[in-house]
């Protein structure tokens, strides 16, 4: 858990700041209240993160240095085993990557961060703008305005499953459930995997 | 014709009313039309002489943009460019965000820290 980290590695200078890419601060309430966060604990209803950062999935994790930088740029990391099982990513390496950095044993990303960032293009720009239109016209119960544009954005960036996924519940269907494996399964069916993590501590490949 | 015009660059999503066929780029997106083109702070983009549509303005701004008539809407998007060059740069892109109490948070106020930023979802 990362409120576990935070109080682990706080007085060796780390924060952690938690984002949830929600709907509502009320979709987000119960796994906040439940983590009884002493870190910051934010809510993204516009998914703003996901755009400045580029982001395509979650979880995301970022890690930034003492002057602001990214040196360990998007990747996938789980810091419980609860979905293990599911998703082949354990804790173990993450957790230990992360208390050798806090504390000045190892680099946060042994590789070249830039040439790992990976940067926006006019396409997934231009699915973000779809999305962001339907979002804001769903949120205004405009939801039948709404819905080509959803379904455009997914077409323009079919790899970014904070448009895919995040947009399944005010679309009426089930982000847990079918629908989204069905989404998953054709995904994954077609050579492409779900999860994009960093190499260094991503779990080894099940395909 | 007037369309409600989304700032997508603008975290609090603002909305505008605009003509666009010579949309107010200075009321609606902090834009001033200039001799030397679109300015806004030390920045100016140079844009073709004579009047300036909400396309044109895109175009300028090398920024994405989808209208929808029919729904009387129109959203302005942040450009690759500018996230890319952003992220380029190494310095994590500085946000402002609340917490369930309602307070602000910046990613700025924690300099002097390391951070892990998590981002996660409900769904």
């Amino acid at each position: 858990m990362w409120q576990a980290l935070n109080e682990e590695l706080a007085a060796d200078g780390l924060t952690v700041i938690t984002v949830a890419l929600d709907k509502t601060p009320e979709d987000a309430r119960p796994f906040i209240e439940a983590a009884a966060p002493t870190h910051p604990s934010l809510i993204d209803t516009e998914y703003l993160l996901a755009d400045l950062y580029n982001m395509v999935n979650v979880p995301t994790v970022v890690w930034i240095d003492e002057a602001g930088a990214i040196v360990r740029p998007n990747d996938v990391q789980f810091v419980a085993d609860t979905y293990s099982q599911m998703t082949g990513f354990t804790p173990d390496k993450p957790i230990a990557a992360l208390r050798a950095w806090v504390h000045g044993e190892a680099p946060a990303f042994a590789g070249d961060v830039a040439a790992h960032q990976k940067l926006p293009d006019d396409t997934v720009q231009l699915a973000r703008t779809h999305f962001g239109l339907a979002w804001w016209l769903a949120a205004r119960g405009r939801g039948q305005e709404a819905e080509p544009h959803f379904v455009a954005a997914g077409e323009l960036a079919p790899d970014d499953f904070t448009i895919r996924r995040g947009s399944m519940l005010i679309r009426g269907l089930d982000p847990a459930g079918p629908d989204f494996f069905a989404m998953v399964g054709a995904w994954v069916g077609s050579g492409h995997d779900y999860y994009l993590p960093l190499a260094d501590l991503a779990p080894p490949p099940r395909r | 014709m007037t369309l409600t015009l989304i700032d997508l660059e603008d975290p609090d999503r603002r909305s505008t009313v605009v003509d666009p066929a010579s949309p107010d780029v200075e009321s609606a997106l902090g834009w001033t039309r200039r001799p030397e083109g679109l300015c806004r702070h030390d920045v100016c983009v140079p844009v073709p002489d004579g009047v300036l549509d909400l396309a044109g303005v895109a175009r300028a701004l090398r920024r994405p943009l989808v209208v929808d008539e029919a729904a009387g809407v129109a959203a302005l998007g942040a450009s690759a460019l500018a996230r890319g060059e952003a992220l380029s740069s190494g310095l994590a892109p500085d946000f402002a965000l609340r917490d369930l109490a309602g307070r602000e948070w910046t990613l700025s106020q924690f300099r002097g820290r390391k951070v892990v930023l998590y981002a996660y979802a409900s769904w």
